[in-house]
């Protein structure tokens, strides 16, 4: 079942006889249809090199595919909706079928997604399938690049992947604020209203860019429009071509996999696209749609029913973007009141400013996260075997403490529903969200790089003495002792395989000078990996065993 | 010493095992997760109060009642007592018949805002208070049934309540934050004439909405309105308690990745 893929079997060659039993008519059919076609396209070279890709089977691998079975879902359902929905903010007259809306004066746009819900056969069930789907894709991404991150799979030669599938993450969540908006209910309208004051509150251009956006004051009569070319044609597009990237790479570069026995830097163990991998994820892929399909089949997703057409002057209580946007409006709603100063003239918002150039610094800090650790580890090696986080302690500390930071914002963003349903003040939520938007990351970081310090020395000590059986022996001399169950070498393999780091020397240059930025970088590294343990040496074993 | 090899799998993971050492715990918090969330689901906060019907009720009756109930933070007179309750001259039939046909008056505790608690009166009794605490001064009455029927334009009433409403109790009626733990109620399941007389009133912070304001007819078409919207579930399924783009997120993250990721380990651990 599973393979490596440094030693691909020999396929066999047309001149040999596959066997003696003469090929059904079926077959024949088969074979014959392949050999036409390759001998018009010569692609079986791409389906041999394609088809002797190894996955390897841990279940965490499979996230990114989730991600991309979604898209699938979603550009399905998406075509579907095209057919039936206006791009256009000009005032109609609702003549539909549901009630409480009815002649209502609103825009296109609206009104052909209330026809899309309520008078096109299928059309919510096609509505809720898009929309929940791409919360999925978002959230399958996020842990996916968790993944990613946690097992340090983004070490060279992979980097550049990474940055490709931040840039899949930001196009994704694009896609969503712009699906999210056209619509032209009052919650869309309200998000774009949010956007609008962002674009504002930026000092001297802001005006600008929000006129040329809107075509005019807020809201106009044109963004729907913008948004829908830029939703179906523009970001579909680019995100499509960043995918094949991504996903051209990941072949080129082949899967990382976890450490264990018969898995070397040099290899991968797993099972190979034709025929193992491509049924499983074939099937997977049904999963995936499957699953969604049902929660849209049994739940409703973004009612604009019953938050109206788009208005400026109504905003409902508890209204939120979708989650993968909620980190952006928790930290507005963090930003204590009265931060606005007037300066030559201008309106200077700093609650808007900070905004602004905080998130993007966040996300830089992720796109850019690979680089960084490379220049402070200065490891130029290729590195092919996914780690366990306990094993880059400061990493996953790193890795925490950002998580602790979105998190923070994204419960910011939901502050009055934890007011309301945990009947707290909303003034108590924001305080407490504002200090740990400080102090929880620092925790975090802190907290975590102790627990990987632990578990490794947990790791060590099994290795070396194995784990306790809680069986008490008593010596034929009186004494008693705990036996200790040792570790067979799969497992202990499993534990010991890990590179061990240490800071890099400041030395000096080929001038002989100490430059600052290698003072820098040689303190982060003594940061980075001051505090280690080890991985058990064979020599420690050996002399472990002699104990037993 | 021996290896005891079925001891060993008891203790750590087996490398080659159908299940993953956590596989206990992710069915632990499946199933509880599951149950949880079917329980919030399928437990409604439909509240039956009974049909309000106005027999024998007697300003003498209430004087009493007000007295063994109210007068302790009201005062005697209902004259109100400085920095413990309002006075309650003026506020009406109106005013009690939310207040304590709700569950609001007497109240709990002293908090941010009156909280409910079940129904103290009997309908009777409330009316009888409600007559005494009219009788003291003018102030709006019960409204008339007329306005009460949810036959009016739905179409109107979503419009007036989401300009007028929908800052505080949601669009949907779902509820909402306010300041210092202050909040606005969920709407479904209150009884025309308990939002009828809110209007009117303005309890807690609701600002009062008088008939110059929204005309009772416009009033009517709000009730109208919030009365479709408890007689039609969504036609999407499950609204995930009308909260928006958070329920939604939540959910997502729980059960949609939670299922999809459990589906990955089941065929992860297939491969072996």
């Amino acid at each position: 079942m599973t393979v490596t893929e440094t030693k691909p079997p020999v396929a066999p060659t047309a001149t040999e006889p596959a066997s003696t039993v003469p090929p059904s008519r079926g077959s024949r059919f088969t074979g014959a249809a392949a050999n036409y076609i390759d001998e018009r396209t010569s692609i079986s070279g791409l389906v041999k090199e394609l088809g002797r890709k190894i996955f390897p089977d841990h279940w965490s691998f499979m996230l990114g595919e989730v991600a991309l079975y979604s898209f699938v879902v979603i550009l399905l359902s998406g075509t579907f909706l095209t057919f039936f929905f206006q791009p256009s903010m000009a005032s109609v007259n609702y003549a539909g079928s549901y009630p409480p809306l009815k002649g209502l004066d609103m825009s296109a746009a609206y009104s052909s997604t209330l026809n899309i819900s309520f008078d096109i056969r299928g059309g919510l069930l096609f509505r809720q399938i898009h929309h929940w789907a791409a919360l999925l894709f978002i959230a399958a991404i996020g842990l996916h690049m968790l993944r990613v991150y946690f097992t340090g799979a983004f070490r060279k030669p992979r980097e550049l992947n990474w940055v490709i599938g931040f840039v899949l993450f930001v196009l994704a969540m694009a896609e969503g604020f712009t699906g999210y908006s056209l619509p032209d209910d009052l919650l869309s309208g309200n998000g774009l209203r949010i956007i609008d004051g962002l674009i504002k509150g930026i000092p001297v251009v802001g005006t600008w860019i929000s006129y040329l956006l809107f075509g005019g004051e807020f809201p106009g009569t044109k963004v729907v429009a913008l948004f829908y070319s830029v939703h179906i044609l523009l970001l579909p597009a680019i995100l499509v071509a960043a995918l094949g990237l991504h996903l051209l790479l990941m072949v080129v570069n082949k899967h990382t996999q976890f450490a264990g026995p018969g898995r070397t830097n040099e290899n991968v163990v797993g099972v190979p696209i034709l025929p193992t991998f491509a049924a499983k994820a074939g099937g997977f892929f049904f999963v995936v749609f499957g699953v969604i399909v049902l929660i849209a089949s049994l739940f409703t997703i973004n009612p604009i029913w019953t938050y109206g057409p788009y208005d400026p002057s109504p905003v409902s209580a508890g209204t939120q973007p979708d989650w993968y946007i909620g980190f952006a409006d928790g930290m507005l709603r963090l930003i204590p009141p009265g931060w606005e100063i007037v300066w030559l003239n201008h309106t200077w918002s700093f609650n808007i400013i900070i905004v602004i150039l905080v998130l993007p610094l966040f996300l830089g800090l992720v796109a850019f996260y690979p680089f960084i650790e490379g220049w402070i580890t200065g490891d130029k090696r290729e590195h092919h075997i996914a780690e366990r986080p306990r094993n880059a302690p400061t990493r996953t500390a790193i890795g925490a403490a950002g998580v602790t930071f979105y998190a923070v914002l994204w419960a910011a963003a939901s502050s009055d529903l934890m007011a309301t349903h945990f009947q707290i003040t909303i003034e108590g939520v924001i305080h407490v969200l504002q200090a740990l938007f400080f102090l929880g990351p620092i925790i975090a970081f802190f907290v975590t790089k102790r627990i990987c310090l632990g578990l490794q020395k947990k790791d060590h000590e099994i290795a070396l003495h194995g784990f306790e059986s809680g069986r008490i022996v008593r010596l034929p001399g009186g004494e008693y002792i705990e036996v200790h169950e040792q570790l067979d070498d799969y497992e202990r393999w499993r534990l010991v395989s890990y590179n061990e780091y240490k800071p890099v020397m400041l030395r000096p240059d080929s001038k002989g000078r100490i430059t600052a930025g290698e003072r820098a970088r040689a303190a982060l590294s003594r940061w980075f990996f001051e505090d280690r343990i080890s991985p058990v040496t064979t020599t420690d074993i050996e002399r472990s065993a002699g104990h037993h | 010493m021996a290896k005891n090899t079925t001891a060993r799998t008891s203790g750590t993971a087996n490398r080659r095992g159908r299940r993953h050492p956590l596989a206990t715990v992710a069915l632990l918090v499946i199933g509880l997760l599951s149950t949880g969330g079917a329980y919030a689901l399928f437990t409604g906060t439909a509240s039956a109060a009974p049909a309000t019907v106005h027999t024998q009720a007697s300003t003498e009756e209430g004087k009493k009642l007000f007295a063994a109930n109210c007068a302790t933070c009201h005062g005697l007179s209902a004259q109100g007592v400085a920095g413990v309750a309002p006075s309650l001259y003026g506020v009406g039939a109106a005013s009690v018949d939310f207040q304590v046909g709700t569950g609001r008056m007497p109240l709990a505790n002293q908090g941010p805002q009156a909280e409910q608690k079940p129904v103290q009166f009997t309908n009777e009794q409330i009316a009888s208070l409600a007559q005494y605490v009219a009788s003291l001064a003018p102030g709006p009455g019960i409204p008339s049934s007329k306005y009460l029927q949810a036959n009016g334009n739905s179409s109107t009433g979503a419009e007036l309540f989401r300009i007028n409403c929908a800052m505080c109790h949601n669009v949907a009626g779902a509820g909402g934050a306010l300041t210092e733990g202050k909040f606005a109620p969920a709407l479904s399941g209150v009884l025309p004439q308990h939002i009828y007389e809110a209007m009117v009133t303005g309890p807690q912070n609701m600002p009062v909405f008088n008939d110059k304001n929204l005309t009772p007819t416009q009033k009517a078409d709000i009730i109208t309105y919030l009365k479709y919207l408890d007689k039609n579930p969504s036609p999407g399924g499950f609204d995930l308690g009308n909260l928006g783009p958070v329920a939604e997120g939540l959910f997502i993250w729980i059960f949609g990745l939670g299922a999809v990721v459990g589906v990955t380990i089941w065929i992860a651990a297939k491969a072996n």
